[in-house]
């Protein structure tokens, strides 16, 4: 069952293919399994389905081996990365550093690991694997510096399991059709995102493909975050009337017995 | 059960939580304090944001509170007099707190001040309970009769301009002492998501020097309205607290609250008291160790 979207995919798109004729380049035709995450009541991560299919503009398999890499990519926000150091025998934060862009999501698998698929000038170029994440430093310009805190936020963002690299995630088969499956745990950010698949040769990037993905709230999630970010004065008199009832009702309950 | 927390943008064991409630519940049935200074640490330790779980525990601290408060009130336990003077100060000590908290947070020591007040506060008041508890313990067990204590207020608070007379509770004091320390324990409430009832029950015997029969009371009634003013405050500045969270930690305490009622009254007051004093001081030197042990985390990223 989990080949017969790619497949059908795949014939349905064949002729557009073909029109495509006379550029040799080839046609990346990606797609995923959901467009449209709903973060709801229960929600506790998606799993992410990504597919397509990698043809000459004849509609033909590429000839020779390839390796494909699919990057999923979060809506960027600026942070704050701390550094703790231990002071007066307490780690408390002694230094930071802000970051224009850091991605609030940022997943990257391939069908083999990336240093034997780029080298290091096309991984920064398009961005292929959490070392070369561009992340736009804010002030410091001490090149050291900010290594270490590029590291740190990678390091942290992958801790909490929004960061990863997933070498081997994507089969290829039949040199025409790729797969990968992405995990999205249940603390991702909500926003725009992006998955770009790229089909690499020889360190170079043959052909590549972008789709979008949404992730939202829904429903009583949405309604309640919505609720404390615009009416806070309401929400908290919710909160404040909730508990008192509760309590008030556990008590009348339990004094009755 | 798994449940998404909206706020927390998390998705949890439902279970899990509605457990921890219930746990803090039973302390503060037994105890009579709000037990807000486990659930926040054991929130932090499940994974919610520090500033998510403080704000959420100040509601769950309010539903606790209210049976016990409605309780006191009806065999009038409450001098609602000096109550009022300890929600004003509270309610301005919370407002100090959300200040406060902004600029911790701005200057990225949050964590550290929450944690290091833990440690000091926690640490100091379990060691002068486990003290005090296990000396009567032992004097119970030896068949003698423990001195009454002589109620006098501190001097300092004899000191303090303006005198106003408290009539349930038995004093003539500047009406500044209370407020000073609704203020103290507001902001404690703000910053460590704490109702601050075990700070309160002994200030108000040993620094005020407030009968015994009103001082549980009205440490409950202050504890009410303070944590529902910190609700509001965090409702309206860091927008933190959490609904989904709130209520199941509600439901989980309100009933262990019950129940801990019940087993309070089972149990001798003296010991209560040492076993309370423990947890705390447990609680106390697992966030010293904390802040002295080299973290897994040296780096941390907030949206700035």
């Amino acid at each position: 069952m989990r080949w017969s979207r790619p497949v059908l995919l795949t014939t349905a798109l064949l002729p557009a293919a073909l029109a495509l004729g006379g550029n040799q380049a080839p046609v990346l035709v990606p797609e995923v399994s959901q467009h449209d995450i709903r973060v709801e009541q229960g929600f506790t991560g998606a799993d992410l389905l990504l597919y397509g299919a990698i043809l000459t503009p004849e509609g033909q398999p590429v000839a020779g081996d390839y390796d494909v890499v699919v990057v999923v990519e979060g809506p960027p926000r600026a942070v704050v990365v701390r550094e703790k150091r231990q002071v007066a025998g307490i780690w408390i934060n002694a230094a930071s550093s802000s970051f224009r862009s850091a991605p609030g999501f940022y997943a990257v698998a391939s069908s083999r690991p990336l240093t034997q698929i780029v080298d290091a000038r096309t991984a920064a170029i398009y961005e292929l694997g959490l070392s070369w994440l561009q992340l736009s430093p804010i002030g410091s310009i001490d090149p050291a510096r900010q290594q270490r805190f590029a590291r740190g936020l990678v390091e942290y963002m992958q801790r909490m399991g929004l960061y990863h690299e997933d070498p081997g995630a994507v089969s290829i088969s039949h040199q025409v059709l790729y797969q990968a499956r992405i995990a999205l745990p249940s603390s991702v950010p909500t926003g725009d995102y992006t998955a770009e698949t790229f089909a690499i040769r020889n360190g170079r990037v043959l052909a590549s493909g972008l789709t979008r993905i949404r992730v939202d709230k829904q429903g009583f999630a949405r309604f309640i975050a919505d609720r404390a970010e615009h009416a806070g004065l309401a929400y908290g008199l919710c909160a404040v009337a909730l508990s008192i009832a509760m309590g008030w009702i556990a008590g009348r309950l339990f004094a009755r017995v | 059960m798994d449940v998404y927390l909206p706020i927390a943008n998390l998705a949890v064991n439902g279970l899990v939580i509605v457990g921890l409630g219930a746990l803090t519940g039973v302390l503060s049935g037994m105890f009579g304090v709000g037990g807000g200074f486990l659930t926040t640490p054991l929130l932090i330790f499940y994974g919610v944001p520090p500033t998510v779980a403080a704000a959420s525990a100040a509601s769950q601290v309010t539903g606790a509170s209210v049976s016990g408060a409605l309780a006191h009130a009806r065999r009038g336990g409450i001098d609602y007099h000096i109550g009022a003077v300890l929600v004003v100060g509270g309610v301005i000590g919370a407002g100090l707190g959300a200040l406060l908290f902004r600029l911790l947070q701005a200057l990225g020591q949050i964590d550290t001040a929450i944690n290091l007040l833990y440690v000091i506060m926690l640490g100091s008041i379990g060691t002068l309970m486990a003290v005090e508890s296990f000396g009567a313990v032992r004097a119970r067990r030896k068949g003698q009769v423990p001195p009454a204590r002589r109620r006098r207020h501190h001097p300092l608070v004899a000191s303090l301009p303006l005198r106003w007379r408290f009539y349930r509770s038995g004093l003539y004091i500047s009406p500044l002492a209370p407020l000073l320390l609704g203020m103290a324990t507001g902001v404690l409430t703000m910053l460590m998501g704490i109702g601050g009832g075990f700070i309160l029950v002994p200030a108000m015997l040993y620094i005020l020097g407030m009968g015994v029969n009103v001082v549980v009371g009205t440490s409950l009634f202050q504890i009410l309205f303070v944590t529902m003013a910190t609700t509001m405050m965090h409702a309206l500045t860091t927008r933190a607290v959490d609904l989904v969270l709130a209520s199941l930690l509600l439901v989980g305490s309100v009933l262990g609250a019950q129940l801990g009622a019940v087993l309070a009254q089972k149990a001798k007051p003296d010991v209560l008291r040492l076993v309370l004093a423990l947890i705390v001081l447990g609680v106390a030197v697992r966030m010293a160790l904390g802040l002295g042990w080299q973290p897994d985390e040296i780096y941390t990223v907030v949206s700035l």
